[in-house]
């Protein structure tokens, strides 16, 4: 192993910034007053607003220090399963920051927007593009809202048939805001077990659909980083009994520029800019979820929608089935820039290469570290790999503790206890991101942590030990929260 | 986390499939989360209980329990009447960690019909369906 990655360095502390500073310290200075002193009116006086009193190098090292106790992507690897946390091009800030697209406000008229308006066409046409589909919205702010945005048209699609269903069926390996947004639009949701490949079987969807399900709602590739192989029959199930199918396209990253969903059978998803589009994700910005639909579900999109009308683009409301809109104005705009930006630079090839290089990598991982952890599902997986803590339980060491442990070698945690079919899961989502000798230094990393936890099962319940803050204590701050500073 | 031999199960409680216990007291059943449950979920810090007088059929969910790992569903393993909540789990939900089956109880139920307890896990069929997954 080369020289380990995480080591103690040097951190400074920082108080709060209402700790620091001197009454009347400041961080400008005003030019002399050239008009004379005029009583200000009494409504307009008064105790002005608790601002600390800082000066420039107060707050420039408040924030420097800050940031130094951070842990992002640009530091170092970020294998949060599920999440895609894939590094953020530098290009893509630079085009967000072009005077003429940051300058836009969304109450401008179309004739001055333009540039934002033909962004906006062309990236709904795009993401149609990649994922096989017939149209896109581009309003809902993240995941979940794109979730929901879906379930909204399939509810509007029974409606305009003047026939409302009741059941929503939902697999087992399911992020949970897809039964909450199933739930809020009023329908039950119905939970089906994956099977012993931990994927879904065409036998189990028999059994509970009826002409009285509203759709099913699948992640492909699934929680457990697996390939619903089965889909294709399935959906011709559930359209059979004029079911919709949904696809929470969390998981892209695997199959951009390879499946088109739109053939397999998908009539609505929804995408993740932050995730696959490799837009900041996490505490680093706003979030965006498009919704791409088949044909017959178009009708429905939200609106304003942005149309063409002779080389020109225009907001159009003439969408009387639409279900109307789900985010103030147009959406996360900066964030859909930054995601065009991504595709452009790519290009169709690229965009694929880099969903085959996210499973080769994950591939890698899986197989490097399948004797060191266990694998509940031995089988080649996607973008994404499942282990358990199987072995390491045998000396009482958990997930939890292994992954506090890989913190102190410099690496952010995978995602732990998820899917919650896998006991003790730890699912590692390594992303197109790395390269070879990043991927080496971590299964080395979590080989080193399996053979301490054998050896000395102390240092992982102590981990982490390098880290700014030692282990924090969730309990207390879940049962009795201190939200002030 | 426990091995199966150091779970409590007491052989006086009928047991459901996720882990809830009922207790027949009187003309009520008492219902609350079993030890293998509380000791995978780890420290239990919220509990969504329902009001008294709602209704529920057996396997229908009545409450969530939600812990620094995970949030789980409760299913009422009798159907009937909650006629009591344990309020206590408001502030201190810890009691579902510490007393599972004393003061960490859940809800009180009115039963519809007291046979169902009947189509409930005995204390050793918990424990034996608890080895086979292991």
């Amino acid at each position: 192993m080369k020289e380990l990655l995480g080591t103690k360095g040097l951190l400074l502390n920082e108080p709060l910034l209402w700790e620091k500073g001197k009454k009347g310290r400041r961080g400008f200075s005003l030019p002399p007053r050239d008009v004379g002193s005029f009583p200000v009116e009494k409504e307009l006086a008064g105790e002005g607003p608790d601002f600390p009193d800082l000066s420039e190098i107060d707050v420039v090292r408040h924030y420097t220090r800050l940031s130094q106790w951070n842990f992002g992507v640009d530091t170092g690897m970020y294998p949060l399963g599920s999440c895609t946390m894939k590094y953020n091009p530098k290009t893509n800030e630079k085009q967000a920051g072009l005077p003429g697209l940051s300058g836009g406000h969304p109450l401008l008229p179309a004739s001055l927007s333009q540039g934002g308006l033909r962004l906006m066409f062309e990236l709904e046409k795009h993401l149609a593009e990649i994922t096989g589909m017939d149209a896109t919205t581009l309003q809902p702010a993240a995941g979940a809202h794109g979730d929901l945005t879906g379930m909204l048209l399939i509810h509007a699609f029974h409606k305009s048939k003047g026939a409302q269903r009741s059941k929503i069926i939902i697999p087992d390996t399911a992020h949970g805001t897809n039964p909450a947004s199933a739930v809020l639009c009023g329908y039950k949701p119905v939970p089906v077990s994956s099977n012993e490949k931990g994927i879904l079987s065409v036998e189990a969807i028999s059994q509970v659909v009826d002409e009285d399900t509203a759709g099913i709602m699948i992640t492909n590739p699934n929680t457990l980083g697996l390939f619903e192989e089965n889909i294709t029959e399935i959906a011709r199930m559930v359209h059979s009994k004029g079911g919709l199918v949904y696809c929470d396209g969390a998981n892209l990253n695997a199959v951009m520029g390879v499946v088109k969903m739109g053939e397999i059978g998908v009539d609505v998803m929804h995408l993740n800019l932050h995730k696959t589009f490799s837009t900041p994700h996490g505490g680093g910005g706003p979030g965006s979820g498009p919704v791409c639909v088949k044909n017959h579900l178009e009708p429905f999109l939200p609106a304003p929608r942005v149309v063409e009308e002779g080389g020109r683009y225009v907001l159009s409301e003439d969408y009387p089935e639409s279900v109307g809109k789900v985010l103030a104005f147009y959406g996360n705009f900066g964030v859909m820039v930054k995601a065009y930006s991504y595709i452009l630079s790519m290009g169709p090839e690229n965009l694929k290469k880099a969903s085959q290089l996210a499973v080769l990598n994950a591939n890698y991982v899986k197989e490097k570290l399948k004797g060191t952890l266990h694998l509940p599902y031995d089988r080649p997986c996607m973008h994404e790999c499942v282990f358990s803590d199987k072995y390491q339980m045998t000396n009482k060491v958990a997930t939890l503790d292994m992954a506090k442990r890989l913190m102190d070698y410099g690496f952010h945690p995978p995602t732990v206890y998820f899917p919650l079919v896998v006991h003790g899961a730890i699912m590692v989502e390594p992303t197109e991101t790395e390269s070879m000798e990043d991927l080496d230094q971590f299964i080395e990393a979590f080989k080193a942590v399996a053979k301490e936890a054998q050896e000395d099962p102390d240092l992982l319940y102590e981990a982490p030990r390098n880290c700014k803050v030692r282990r924090l204590d969730e309990t207390t701050a879940a049962r009795k929260p201190c939200l002030a500073g | 986390m426990k091995e199966i031999s150091e779970l409590i199960l007491p052989d006086d409680l009928r047991y459901a499939e996720d882990h809830e216990w009922a207790r027949v007291e009187g003309d009520r059943v008492r219902v609350g989360l079993d030890d293998y449950a509380q000791d995978q979920l780890g420290d239990i810090v919220f509990v969504e209980l329902p009001q008294p007088g709602d209704t529920f059929e057996k396997g229908q969910e009545f409450a969530t329990v939600e812990s620094v790992k995970a949030v789980v569903e409760c299913y009422l393993p009798v159907s009937g009447e909650i006629v009591a909540v344990n309020k206590q789990l408001e502030d201190s939900p810890e009691l579902m960690n510490e007393s599972s089956y004393g003061d960490g109880w859940m809800v009180e139920v009115n039963p519809k019909d007291l046979s169902e307890m009947d189509t409930l896990m005995t204390s050793t069929e918990n424990l034996e369906r608890l080895k086979g997954a292991e």
